[in-house]
């Protein structure tokens, strides 16, 4: 089947066949960027937005994303890379590949819930998984980012 | 020094977060012929037939292999330099199929849809056998899991296939009789742990196909480079010059990614076809047809003099490697080698141990190498004897662990002449300051919360190594170019961990230059000199010894005149193994009307010699505590009756999430390893090993209740302590088979 649908920005069409997952045809579609880790939307790797909202997109047929408009890591500037240096200066990019799932979940709660309490950020990361940081270190990155932009939140 | 110590950030990372296209699949292009796989049913059986022309005359269908198909050579996955102390058992596909997810058949074809409508039209008549399931009947049973002539092995390390024997070590000191007749208190148990699975989250993959020249290319997601060159010039009768192997960054390995998966099955698609393949395992397939970590039962058996020395220690260990015996035997060695040597008081000390083949998914190499395994069993049985001695458990690790100077039979670096030195070692210091740090003298060993909330503390200290001595190497080459900039070469295989970041810290400090002006180039075997590859935690103490040797090299070079660009080389292969320390420490919250049971807090302190990278050296510790408490807490692993893996997603086999993880305090005690890199030891591997013995000690310490097989289930822990209430004794020990006798109950 064939659908128009917005990704970072720019009007595409996909081709694909009925019953294809988002991630599978993102990726080829050249969006490497959307990564995949388990097939049963356990582990958070593929988060994408669609229409603003983070979702799993191994488990979102790709026929759902027509007219929709998607997001991925590469489509949202310089909030990304911002979150990123912190992981990066915390060590805790590691491997790496589960970065951009999480980099698109942590921005997304930014923008839900103001002043995120600890508690608040595992709750809501709760679905991304990670083997290699044990978590902590991820949790200080998120702290010293949201302390660092919490001007923009305000403003 | 000006980086070394410091928290320098990885030179990839902002590659590998920000989305950039830097691992294998993501190289992938539509050229590739889609590999899948057709697995067993069975979890042992003998394929009568396979007929294989409908499939191969369906649309799209490029080529469907069998074991008809394959070069008649049987070698092993594992990546370990030659020659491999594992047994050659394995074909690229097999007549044999040895348990459920064993490959039966490959189909390469222009979709994943195309292969798997293929799969249907395969007609595969198999024998089923009797599989062999549990370890501890292995021995007897009347099914050979090996039952082939062909298998072969380079040295005689106790493979015996007519009993299902993939290997026997025994390694030890001293008059055992003699001593245990010197012991006032004697603890025995047997230990059980799981066969845990990396879990890392990129999936195995590779791609391959040929060059311009005709060369056989893999890109791969792998940790051996070298070894998979070698491998796969022996699975597929070819020559290695004609081999070239990738490494793109690797989206974490954990020892998983030192034993061949996919890239084998791909590279036979490419030399058939001469067609680019890919091959992706799916999440199932990681979980249920790779590698995990050797379950094993551990038998200890511990006496000491009523003022706390440990006299004796006796170990036995059944070691399940599944169906074939890659890394089964050096994994049963380490287990006694890098935890025997932590107690030194004892007069004799002794491992003995086996591994056996069974009809399960075969286990592999997974940080911590059986020492995890091992200190389970030695530190749970340290904890029930200090218990049983009335001796406060830190009191009585500090009066018989191995201190700096110590001299040790089993340490590595000995020979029958002399027992090697230890050289470098603040484990002292580390209980000293863990304990403190968890506030252990007011929390020992529990405390009442109110209602049916108790808390409770518990330790555990463990050891490793740092590479293996005398076996792998590492070279290393660094280029002054003509320009002010160096280029440096390295054959270790960052899988995550940061190790090109902390072997360049190292050149800039030895060439005394800023790290930009030094270019790491790695991944590729044509490129880039030998190195045994990144496990066994040698990059930092091999590698990083190679660097600077390198480094010394060129700076001889450049004290003649010379204007074009000069090389420096070095290689390293260590005589020693020199052990990193840490000693754990667990705080947990159990409710003992439901078993549930919270870890609030986790102290380790660790002797990694000096830390090369703050950061990177705490991540690596939190990282590998977190590992360790899903091996103690939630990662189980399950099967049918019939030998079928039931814990094949993230859905059935846990993983902590980050709701499952409180404090976590990280302290280092560096001591300083004259042998090490600028006094460097490991840490990737240490790091796992104490938090099942210490949360099983925490747990027991709160409940009364010691559960010896992991990991502990709030379900378990809850109708351990009902037991207990109703014995209405102070301390009951619980065993699988109770468990189940009060489940039929």
């Amino acid at each position: 089947m064939i659908i128009k649908t917005v990704i970072n920005g720019k009007t595409r069409t996909l081709e694909f066949e009925p019953g294809e997952s988002l991630v599978s045809v993102l990726r080829r579609n050249g969006h490497t960027e959307v990564r995949s880790g388990c097939d049963t939307g356990s582990c958070g790797l593929c988060t994408v937005w669609i229409n603003g909202k983070p979702t799993l997109s191994c488990a979102t047929l790709a026929a759902r994303a027509e007219n929709a408009e998607i997001t991925t890591i590469k489509g949202i500037g310089p909030e990304g890379e911002s979150l990123a240096k912190h992981l990066v200066a915390e060590g805790a990019d590691q491997c790496g590949f589960c970065s951009p799932g999480f980099i698109m979940t942590v921005i997304a709660l930014r923008a839900e819930i103001k002043n995120p309490t600890e508690d608040q950020i595992k709750h809501y990361l709760a679905g991304n998984l990670c083997r290699c940081t044990g978590y902590a270190g991820q949790t200080r990155a998120i702290m010293n980012w949201l302390k660092e932009t919490s001007h923009e939140i305000h403003r | 020094m000006k980086f070394i110590g410091k928290s320098v950030e990885k030179i990839d990372g902002m590659a590998i977060t920000t989305g950039e296209a830097v691992y294998t699949d993501d190289q992938c292009t539509e050229s590739y012929l889609y590999v899948h796989i057709v697995r067993s049913p069975h979890a042992f059986a003998k394929i009568e037939s396979i007929n294989v022309d409908k499939a191969l005359s369906f649309r799209g269908v490029e080529s469907v292999l069998t074991y008809h198909d394959v070069p008649n050579v049987r070698f092993t996955v594992a990546g370990q330099s030659y020659p491999e102390p594992s047994p050659y058992d394995r074909k690229i596909l097999d007549e044999y199929v040895r348990y459920v997810g064993d490959p039966v058949a490959i189909i390469a074809a222009d979709s994943e849809a195309t292969a798997k409508k293929a799969e249907k039209l395969l007609r595969i008549d198999y024998d089923v056998l009797t599989p062999v399931l549990d370890p501890k009947e292995a021995e007897m049973s009347d099914s050979k899991v090996h039952p082939e002539s062909d298998l072969s092995v380079h040295f005689d390390f106790g493979c015996d296939p007519s009993k299902n024997l993939a290997g026997t070590y025994e390694v030890g000191y001293g008059k055992m009789d003699e001593a245990f007749e010197s012991c006032d208190v004697i603890v025995e148990n047997e230990y059980s742990s799981q066969a845990q699975a990396h879990a890392m989250m990129e999936t195995y993959r590779s791609l391959s196909y040929l060059d311009a020249e005709g060369k056989l290319t893999i890109v791969s997601a792998t940790q051996i480079p070298f070894h998979v060159r070698r491998i796969a010039a022996q699975a597929l009768e070819m020559k290695e010059e004609n081999i070239r192997v990738l490494k793109p960054r690797i989206g974490g390995g954990f020892g998983g990614k030192q034993t061949i998966a996919t890239e084998l099955i791909g590279a036979l698609v490419t030399m058939k076809t001469g067609k680019p393949a890919r091959v992706v395992y799916n999440r199932k397939e990681t979980f249920s047809t790779s590698s995990s970590r050797h379950a094993m039962h551990v038998n200890i058996k511990i006496g000491a003099t009523t003022d706390g020395v440990i006299k004796a220690i006796d170990m036995q260990a059944l070691s399940d490697t599944g169906a074939y015996g890659e890394h089964g035997w050096t994994v049963l060695m380490v287990a006694g080698h890098k935890s025997l040597p932590l107690y030194n008081q004892a007069v004799a000390a002794r491992y003995r141990g086996k591994v056996v083949y069974t009809n399960k998914m075969p286990a592999g190499a997974l940080r911590g190498y059986g020492v995890t395994q091992a200190i389970f069993a030695m530190e749970s049985a340290l904890n029930e004897l200090a218990d049983k001695l009335g001796i406060d458990p830190a009191e009585l690790r500090l009066k018989n662990i191995i201190r700096e100077g110590d001299h040790n039979p089993i340490l590595e670096g000995s020979n029958e002449d002399a027992a090697a030195m230890l050289q470098s070692c603040t484990l002292n210091r580390c209980i000293e300051k863990g304990r403190e740090l968890i506030g252990w003298n007011e929390k020992f060993p529990r405390q009442e919360m109110g209602g049916s909330k108790v808390r409770g503390v518990g330790m555990a200290i463990t050891m490793q190594g740092s590479g293996i001595a005398e076996i792998d190497s590492a070279t290393a080459e660094i280029v002054k170019n003509s320009d002010k900039s160096y280029t440096l070469k390295i054959g270790a295989t960052d899988m995550g961990t940061g190790c090109d970041t902390i072997l360049l810290q190292m050149a800039a400090d030895a060439l005394e230059v800023p790290l930009n002006q030094i270019e790491v180039v790695t991944g590729d075997t044509d490129n880039m000199p030998y190195d045994t590859g990144s496990y066994a935690s040698s990059t930092t103490y091999v590698t990083g010894n190679a660097v600077l040797r390198a480094v010394k090299d060129l700076k001889m070079k450049l004290k003649e005149d010379v204007l074009l660009p000069v090389m420096g080389s070095g290689t390293f292969s260590g005589n020693t193994s020199p052990p990193p320390f840490i000693a754990g420490f667990a705080e947990v919250e159990v409710d003992t009307l439901t078993g549930q049971i919270a870890l609030l807090n986790y102290v380790a302190a660790v002797d990694c010699g000096t830390v090369i990278n703050t950061n990177l050296a705490r991540i690596q510790v939190e990282g590998g505590l977190v590992q360790g408490i899903g091996m103690a807490l939630y990662e189980d692993v399950q099967y049918t009756s019939k030998g079928r893996m039931m814990t094949d997603t993230f859905m059935q086999y846990k993983v902590p999430t980050r709701r499952d993880i409180n404090d976590l305090q990280i302290e280092f005690v560096p001591s300083y390893e004259p042998t090490g890199p600028a006094g460097a030891k490991s840490i990737g591997e240490v790091v796992i090993n104490t938090p099942p013995p210490a949360i099983a000690h925490a747990i027991a310490n709160a409940t009364g209740v010691h559960l010896r097989s992991l990991p502990i289930k709030p379900e378990d822990l809850c109708m351990a302590i009902r037991h207990n209430n109703a014995q209405n004794n102070s301390r009951v020990t619980l065993i699988p088979d109770l468990i189940h006798e009060i489940r039929m109950s």
